[in-house]
């Protein structure tokens, strides 16, 4: 077990291990914040599979913005800051017998399929100037449609949120939002 | 660096996600589970992308495109879940059972909120 492999599993059971206290946890803001360090560990997974620039995007858009957006959405629909006795559904125990065997499934055949894969790992292969480049020259189509993409969501979530645009409802009061 | 390591940590990552949106009921709360399955595929983006060393770096590039469309994501998934508790006062999936099909029509969300929101009643569509 080279030192590479020490790190990343150290990074992975603090993600795995923060993920189940997403899932598992009473309290929904505490659950946001799990997410962040799910999300920086593997962030530092990333780190040590040599994909810097991923892994500084993860750090930017997952942590900075996307757990924002979604502390912003948990203080919005003015969610108790305590315990939360509802949270878990009553099919929780089926829900937990399918988690159980897609981790089965999933980790049985990637255990037997890589059993003596191994890959090189050199550094250099995920910096920013190599993956602009192939952004810019390989993916650039893709890239821009999917800047159209995010402009199109934007545009759909301001829509969304916004009460005194769009059709007008028979029996919507004024000023309501 | 052994590949077995990288992908069960995405296959386990997989399958809390998997649990979360099975188990949870704050609509918040599987959006955030969702995210954690998009998380796992972009760490076996990664990872077989370092594994077979690609000249155009199409792993991680359909990793960076993956972030971008979890955001955008996310951004939709909020507004509609405002949008929800704006209507219903709640954002409990388990009770926003208007689009089932099922007999026995749940009768304690068209019971307790009588009138907020009377423009999306189907008026036409009266049961047969």
């Amino acid at each position: 077990m080279s030192g590479q492999e020490i790190v990343f599993t150290l990074l992975g059971v603090v993600a795995v291990g923060a993920g189940i206290m997403v899932v598992t946890t009473r309290r929904l803001v505490h659950a946001a914040l799990w997410l962040v360090l799910s999300f920086g560990a593997l962030a530092g997974g990333y780190l040590v599979l040599t994909a810097e620039f991923v892994a500084w995007v993860q750090v930017l858009i997952y942590v900075g913005a996307v757990v924002v957006l979604l502390l912003f959405g948990i203080m919005l629909t003015r969610a108790p800051i305590g315990d939360s006795a509802d949270l878990d559904s009553g099919n929780r125990w089926a829900a937990a017998a399918v988690a159980v065997a897609t981790a089965a499934l999933l980790v049985t055949v990637m255990v037997m399929g890589f059993r003596d894969e191994r890959m090189p790992l050199r550094a250099g292969g995920g910096s920013a100037s190599e993956l602009g480049a192939s952004v810019f020259r390989t993916w650039v189509l893709p890239f821009e449609v999917l800047s159209v993409l995010l402009l199109a969501s934007l545009v759909g979530a301001i829509v969304l949120s916004r009460t005194d645009i769009g059709p007008r409802l028979p029996g919507r009061r004024k000023g309501r939002g | 660096m052994h590949l077995a390591y990288p992908t069960v940590v995405a296959a386990l990552l997989f399958s809390v996600g998997v649990y979360g949106v099975l188990a949870r009921r704050n609509a918040i709360l599987v959006l955030m589970s969702v995210e954690l399955m998009l998380n796992a595929v972009n760490l076996n983006l990664v990872t077989f992308d370092m594994r077979f060393r690609d000249r155009l770096h199409g792993g991680q590039v359909l990793t960076l495109f993956t972030i971008v469309i979890a955001a955008a994501e996310v951004g939709l998934g909020l507004a509609i879940v405002l949008l929800v508790y704006r209507n219903r006062r709640m954002v409990d999936v388990d009770r926003l059972r208007e689009l089932a099909e099922s007999d026995d029509a749940p009768d304690e969300e068209t019971g307790s909120e009588p009138g907020t929101e009377p423009g999306a009643e189907p008026v036409e569509e009266a049961a047969p």
